[in-house]
């Protein structure tokens, strides 16, 4: 039956229409048993359709999905090896924290005794040892997160889905939720699929992220595959901050581009699309990879670094990832770099001119318009 | 002092603004039945003579066929009550959960359309299309089903018929506004958990629903108990509706005390019902009443 044991859930030439606007289009890929496995994208992009047909409750148009090694096809969603933690949890409010938790035990003819024992040890497991007697309204944001969790942990699903549950929390809250959640699923091992368009969510939890964009993935990866190696100028863009460089290629050296913007301020970036002298091209540079200097020695780059010119436009003070938004002083192009650590440029001001310059290896340019799916 | 003053005039204007519903309650609820009250433990001694006593609630226990027709009255209104929630049931959920906007709306104008005829008209409709010459008993013969009309009037099945109709928007109103308010994931996590359509209904929804299914059924209990019109119309001399006794006796009799006696058991009868609906349902009853 199981022919690929590895793989908890393998999904293949999904397709989903509504009306003339394809949700989902034609997607394949698989989840590694035991991962976690986020789905990343903006509002709209799809995910939500896609965890919907993986959970049963909208069928394909075409294509198949695979839980566990057997086809969903035909199958309802009270009888797939599934279970959904909802975006705003949706506990049973008639119902006790402990029945909340049996409710799927009891629906599979569990004895009410065993029921209650195995729901008191999830309880137990997730950290709410003695509530099963609370009504779901006395538990904070925090702890009805986990009943939802431990609600579908008790059926042992050999997936777990996950649609954005820390939407509704606080950020504080979300910020601890976020850790429990990855220990949990450590704890456990089961298999979670989590859809999420918060790119801090997904980097933080995933062993894989997908990031989808209209109805396709971009790039499926580690957090860190997509944070170093972009695959698209999409990822580029949505995931982590990124100044974004538009113009035409001017020049090529070696791996690297020249890209000058409209305007005429050229960026050298490490090319990742075949680029031809003229191309349409888009360039990404992260904030933190860009250094500061008052002068070029204090830059401390290779002789040969284009060093570009700026005028500090604002101060984006936010402690650890506090940055300082320039504009090149001749284009007026703007560009954010990341402040250092050492507080070296805690004294500056706006309207102050400096110096700024990155290696062209640790950006990255694209063709412009190019998809990669 | 101002403080005084303007806290006066606040309660002088919250019992004036009191005051039409207060005369009404007082004037025409309270003073009545308070009237009706003392007429029914008056016992007639001799021509305008009258003592205190418990006679006319005697006559009631001792005569059967009172206490036939106030159980049968009872029994009657609470199979009516339980079809018109069956029947609601469904017509809420469409239009609560399985309808949108335009259309929500449409099939609430649907529900709503009859009652802008009077309840009078809307009965005799009922017998146009019953009685033994009527539409339907005509339709069947012209079918081949029957080989003469039938009368289709006066049974009790007619009567049920005619109560069902009638109070079937007061079911539906206050169902469809606890099924609203019913959140769409719930089912949704009740079916992905393992459910049924008859589980999730039971664990579920029902419950979710349980004030509105309580309000509902309280005052279409109540409506039935109390309807004079739809059962004698549709009941004939034979409906043997307790209210129609009532009637009687203070109309055809004269016997106003006997009268009175039996609006007083009505009245006993309508509160033990409710009270028993409360506590079966595990309500209170201020939840159930904002929700009608």
């Amino acid at each position: 039956m199981a022919e690929t044991p590895d793989q908890d859930l393998e999904a293949k030439a999904l397709l989903k229409r509504f009306g003339s606007h394809t949700a989902v289009d034609s997607l394949s890929f698989s989840v590694r048993r035991g991962s976690f496995f986020s789905i990343l994208g903006p509002s709209g992009c799809g995910k939500t359709t896609l965890l919907r047909m993986i959970a049963g409750f909208i069928e394909p148009d075409s294509g198949d999905i695979d839980i566990g090694g057997r086809s969903m096809r035909g199958v309802p969603p009270n009888r797939r090896p599934v279970n959904m933690v909802f975006q705003q949890l949706a506990l049973f409010p008639m119902m006790s924290v402990g029945e909340n938790v049996s409710y799927g035990l009891a629906r599979r003819g569990v004895p009410r005794t065993e029921r209650e024992r195995k729901a008191e040890a999830m309880l137990e497991r997730v950290g709410l040892p003695g509530s099963a007697r609370k009504r779901v309204d006395e538990l904070s944001g925090g702890q009805r997160q986990r009943v939802a969790i431990a609600r579908s942990l008790v059926l042992e699903p050999t997936l777990l889905l996950l649609d954005e549950p820390l939407g509704a929390l606080d950020l504080k809250l979300r910020e601890r939720m976020k850790i429990e959640l990855k220990q949990l699923q450590a704890a456990f091992g089961t298999t979670f699929v989590y859809i999420t368009h918060d790119q801090s969510e997904a980097l933080v939890l995933s062993d894989q992220v997908a990031v989808m964009n209209n109805g396709r993935f971009e790039q499926v990866g580690t957090p860190q595959e997509l944070y170093y190696s972009p695959a698209t100028p999409f990822v580029a863009g949505f995931v982590g901050a990124n100044n974004r460089i538009d113009g035409r290629v001017s020049a090529l050296h070696g791996e690297s581009a020249d890209v000058t913007t409209a305007e005429g301020w050229t960026v050298r970036a490490q090319r990742h699309d075949a680029l031809a002298a003229g191309d349409a091209a888009t360039a990404f540079v992260r904030p933190e990879v860009a250094v500061l200097g008052r002068s070029v020695e204090e830059l401390a780059m290779p002789a040969e670094s284009a060093v570009h010119q700026g005028v500090v436009e604002s101060l984006l003070f936010d402690g650890a990832n506090s940055a300082v938004l320039l504009r090149e002083s001749r284009t007026r192009a703007e560009f954010r770099v990341a402040l250092p650590q050492t507080g070296r440029f805690a004294d500056l001001k706006v309207g102050e001119t400096v110096m700024f310059s990155f290696a062209p290896e640790r950006a990255v340019c694209f063709a412009a318009g190019a998809r990669h799916g | 002092m101002t403080e005084a003053r303007t806290r006066s005039s606040h309660y002088l204007l919250l019992w004036l603004l009191l005051a039409p519903a207060l005369l009404w309650l007082f004037g025409l609820i309270v003073l009545p039945h308070l009237d009706l009250a003392l007429l029914s433990f008056r016992e007639r001694t001799g021509p305008g003579e009258y003592v205190f006593g418990l006679e006319q609630y005697r006559t009631f226990f001792a005569e059967p066929l009172y206490w036939d027709v106030f159980v049968r009255t009872a029994v009657v209104s609470l199979v009516a009550t339980a079809l018109t929630l069956l029947l609601a049931f469904p017509i809420a959920w469409t239009i609560a959960k399985l309808t949108r906007g335009r259309l929500s709306a449409l099939l609430f104008a649907v529900c709503l359309i009859p009652f802008w005829v009077s309840e009078t008209v809307r009965t005799l409709g009922w017998m146009i299309l019953l009685r033994e010459t009527g539409v339907l008993p005509g339709l069947l013969v012209t079918l081949g089903l029957t080989d003469a009309p039938v009368e289709m009037l006066y049974h009790d099945a007619t009567i049920l018929v005619g109560l069902v109709y009638t109070s079937l928007l007061f079911m539906v109103v206050p169902l469809y506004g606890s099924l609203e308010s019913l959140d769409d994931s719930l089912i949704e996590a009740a079916y992905d958990l393992g459910g049924n359509g008859w589980t999730v209904l039971r664990t579920v929804v029902i419950p979710h629903a349980l004030p509105g299914i309580t309000a509902g059924c309280i005052v279409v209990f109540m409506l039935t108990l109390g309807n004079y019109l739809t059962a004698s119309l549709l009941g004939g001399k034979n409906s043997l509706w307790f209210t129609e006794q009532i009637y009687t006796q203070f109309i055809t009799r004269f016997n106003w005390e006997q009268g009175a006696a039996f609006g007083f058991l009505l009245l006993a009868l309508s509160s033990v019902m409710v009270w028993i609906g409360l506590r079966l349902s595990g309500q209170r009853f201020a939840d159930v009443m904002s929700r009608t």
